[in-house]
């Protein structure tokens, strides 16, 4: 479950400015068509953990909100499992960049968040205790969000999602805003995660050693309109590291310079 | 245990804080008392601090004054509770439902400077005398205010966690109920406190009018019997349940559903 189909996708949206801003040389007047994302095809297997990159700004974003059903695609689809997606559904949970936990629900509120039809309050309760006791939030049922390092919300988030059994989480960004350990931490525990649940991964990221240590697959976008310029299979064992696989780090190093960068300063 | 030096430090700060009030209160009875003395008018006209305490200790022993505070405070809590029972839920789908708002929202913001004293005329003919002209007027200072604070919260709502509620299958009703209301209860109880003080205001305006009890009827009755000693003696008693009612929503504001936002803040 979780196989991604992404047939010739475009979006794109009137511009609603009437002036240009300050240092906006695009010469775009006011009702032309922005063009964001321009006929994107991808098709991804179930299970995989797929990593987006790009320059900020490209459409990453746009791109996921449209595969969980947020927005809508100007023409083409998205299929889930050979069904076309409308609208959101707890079988794609997004994990959003910045907390989407609802700050006036403890942790274990929001863990039950997606569990409350379930029947049975004893099997209920087990269920919300087991997911929060598998991202290590046990002893924090009772915190609100805001009495949280960042770490933790983006460990009780990722639990709330689980906890409804999707075929797929997306995930926006999941690492942005971390100190540089919690961010090492968070990523090998996604790593691990993935591999024990087995769940498809959609995340997008503008750290390339994100991509390329985490990835089953790496898709690289350009700047708008957003086109994809590379698609990788990454057929390496966990954990990675640049020494031991020549090839990983040949692909960095092309990734860098699709990128526009040169990271040997 | 707490060192003495550092708990003689606490209660320092706390006589200071409650001490210092009370030599801004003794501050303004000094002035009052000079001015007096300085104006060498008589008691009529101007009467002075003591007088007015005795003034205050018949009225109390008789019981008017409570007579007059209890039938002020019945008509604020009627309006009030009126107010906020057609108010917020008006709020809450003027700010979800964008054509209500184009609909209403000029009409609103069209009634709104209008003074609730303006509506008088209207308020005793169509009420008649008694409490219920009263009462309307009250309702109609805190209405608006109430209308408009609640509708600017529900649309400060972080879009976000409609996005959370769609994915995770929230019902309409649900997403009022774990969503909308939770997050707009701080800025909500914030605007009570505020709308209250106007009710408090509009009360005596409102007495001066078709009835004959209540802390307005007893400075209007006293101004007619020349009596301004038992003019400022209600004065000072609306003053003092003014203090009272601020605190209380005060109190309000700190109770844990109203704190979710208490890291932002």
């Amino acid at each position: 479950m979780g196989k991604i189909e992404i047939q010739h996708l475009t979006k794109d949206f009137p511009n609603r400015r009437r002036n240009a801003r300050p240092g906006d040389d695009s010469g775009l007047q006011f009702g032309d068509r922005i063009e964001v994302l321009r006929d994107i095809d991808l098709t991804f297997d179930r299970g995989e953990m797929i990593c987006i990159l790009g320059p900020s700004g490209c459409g990453k974003s746009t791109l996921l909100k449209i595969i969980a059903g947020f927005e809508n695609p100007s023409t083409g689809r998205v299929l889930i499992d050979d069904k076309p997606v409308c609208g959101p559904s707890s079988n794609h949970i997004f994990v959003f960049q910045h907390s989407g936990l609802l700050p006036w629900m403890t942790v274990w509120q929001n863990v039950g968040m997606g569990l409350r039809h379930m029947p049975g309050n004893g099997q209920r309760q087990e269920k919300i205790q087991e997911y929060i006791d598998l991202v290590d939030l046990t002893g924090f049922e009772n915190y609100f969000p805001y009495q949280l390092s960042g770490g933790m919300q983006r460990r009780a988030e990722l639990a709330r999602a689980l906890a409804v059994n999707p075929d797929m989480l997306i995930m926006d960004e999941p690492f942005s805003g971390l100190d540089f350990l919690t961010h090492m931490k968070m990523r090998e525990e996604v790593v691990n995660m993935h591999e024990f649940i087995g769940k498809t991964i959609l995340l997008v990221t503008h750290n390339i050693d994100d991509a390329l240590i985490m990835g089953d697959r790496v898709v690289l976008m350009s700047g708008r309109p957003s086109e994809v310029k590379l698609m990788r299979k990454l057929a390496f064992e966990h954990p990675r590291n640049y020494e031991e696989e020549p090839e990983l780090n040949e692909l960095r190093e092309e990734l860098y310079f699709m990128l526009g960068v040169s990271y040997a300063v | 245990m707490p060192m003495d030096g550092s708990l003689k430090t606490i209660y320092r700060a706390r006589l200071v804080s409650l001490s210092l009030p009370l030599v801004g209160f003794a501050l303004g009875l000094l002035l009052w008392e000079v001015l007096v003395r300085a104006s060498g008018q008589s008691a009529h006209v101007l009467p002075g601090p003591l007088q007015v305490v005795t003034s205050m200790g018949e009225l109390i022993a008789d019981g008017t004054i409570f007579k007059h505070a209890v039938a002020s405070l019945f008509r604020v809590t009627a309006g009030f509770y009126l107010a906020i029972l057609f108010g917020i839920p008006l709020g809450i789908l003027l700010g979800r439902l964008k054509s209500a708002w184009h609909v209403l929202n000029p009409v609103i913001q069209f009634l709104r400077p209008i003074s609730p004293l303006a509506w008088i005329p209207l308020a005793m003919l169509w009420f008649g005398i008694g409490d219920k002209p009263a009462i309307f007027l009250i309702f109609l200072s805190s209405f608006f205010p109430l209308v408009v604070s609640t509708t600017v919260a529900v649309g400060a709502i972080n879009p976000v966690y409609f996005q959370v509620a769609a994915n995770f299958n929230l019902t309409r009703l649900e997403v009022i109920t774990k969503i909308v209301v939770p997050a707009i209860v701080p800025s909500v109880v914030t605007a009570l406190r505020i709308t209250v003080m106007i009710a408090w205001v509009v009360v005596v305006a409102a007495e001066m009018i078709a009835v004959q009890s209540g802390l307005g009827y007893l400075i209007l009755d006293s101004r007619n019997a020349l009596r301004l000693d038992y003019v400022m003696v209600g004065m000072i008693v609306i003053g003092m349940i003014g203090l009272i009612l601020d605190w209380a929503m005060r109190r309000l504001g700190r109770i844990e559903f109203a704190r979710w936002n208490a890291g932002q803040g």
